[in-house]
């Protein structure tokens, strides 16, 4: 299991951070998107290259409007 | 009259306006008011995208027109508060950050505590930080010393509109701050944005006056105004209070006499 955006969900295996991202609609040049896993910030240099391992927590984040 | 520019951590900026994105009727009515504002500072709010919704955002819409101030709206620890701040950072490449840290969700008071904690961590990380804080003097030095660029007080409660309460801690607040002041929360009508200026703020900060307002693109214009005769009304120095009267026109030569 892994949790994404807080809610826990099952992955398969081998599923990397831009399929997850994917999934979302998101990019490699999508602008004005954040990601973090297990609390630590993943630019997005490295996207590519982050594998999803089993219990990891991923926010992903986007731009709103905000006061 | 000489430029009167207004500095946080180095960059300049000519108005002393920060307008908030959220809550207008539509996406042109915020684009309308905040170029009737004059505006060159506008808030924006860190969420999470909607997995099935897609990852929509408004950076589109604001990034060629304004200074982002990211928030971290919300946040009642330390933790989300920094982690936020970290994702800001990432997804608009700004060390700005406007650092909120809500201690209770009905009065969305900031817990001063936790505040004070994420700030110094922030700054040791390297932002810019701008701390949404109580109107007390004391929190507002001790945000300072640990490092922040600015202090933002509130006015009153966030979206109460009830005005500055206690424009004597505001007041003082200015004259002790060794940082920028921006009057952050509880402007209601342009009036509320001129004394905070008349106070001595450095700015001032407002989202809901405007974007709830029955015009927003008027009441942005308002704001615009307020916030400049506010400021020159400030630099221009008020006549102390009198409690008696005093005849403005010559007592002499009157006719009759």
């Amino acid at each position: 299991m892994i949790t994404v955006n807080g809610k826990a969900r099952d992955h398969a295996d081998g599923l990397d951070l831009p399929a997850l991202l994917g999934e979302a609609g998101v990019g490699p040049d999508s602008r004005g998107i954040a990601v973090a896993i297990n609390g630590t910030v993943v630019p997005r240099a490295r996207w590519a290259e982050r594998a999803i391992a089993d219990g990891d927590a991923i926010e992903i984040v986007k731009v709103l409007q905000g006061g | 009259m000489a430029e009167d520019l207004f500095r946080i951590a180095g960059k300049a900026f000519t108005s002393r306006l920060f307008l908030g994105t959220a809550g207008y009727p539509n996406q042109q009515v915020f684009l309308d008011s905040l170029a009737a504002s004059g505006a060159e500072v506008v808030t924006v709010s860190i969420r999470r995208v909607d997995m099935e919704g897609g990852a929509e955002g408004i950076l589109d819409l604001v990034r060629d027109r304004a200074w982002l101030l990211p928030n971290t709206a919300g946040c009642a620890t330390v933790k989300d508060a920094v982690l936020t701040a970290q994702l800001a950072r990432e997804a608009l490449d700004t060390s700005w950050i406007k650092l909120e840290l809500i201690g209770d969700r009905e009065t969305l008071y900031p817990d001063v505590e936790q505040l004070v904690t994420a700030a110094a961590q922030l700054v040791d990380d390297g932002f810019t930080v701008l701390p949404y804080c109580t109107d007390d003097p004391i929190v507002c030095r001790r945000l300072a010393d640990v490092g922040c660029a600015a202090v933002m007080p509130l006015g009153a409660p966030i979206g109460t509109g009830l005005g500055i309460l206690n424009p004597y801690n505001i007041e003082m607040i200015c004259a002790r701050s060794a940082v920028p002041v921006i009057l952050d929360a509880g402007v209601g009508t342009a009036s509320d944005a001129a004394l905070a200026m008349e106070l001595g703020c450095d700015a001032v900060l407002l989202n809901t006056a405007v974007s709830k307002s029955t015009d927003p693109v008027r009441m942005a214009a308002a704001m615009g105004h307020a916030v400049i005769a506010g400021r020159l009304a400030r630099l221009a120095g008020r006549i102390p209070k009198r409690t008696r009267a005093e005849a403005s026109s010559p007592e002499l030569g009157l006719i009759g006499g």
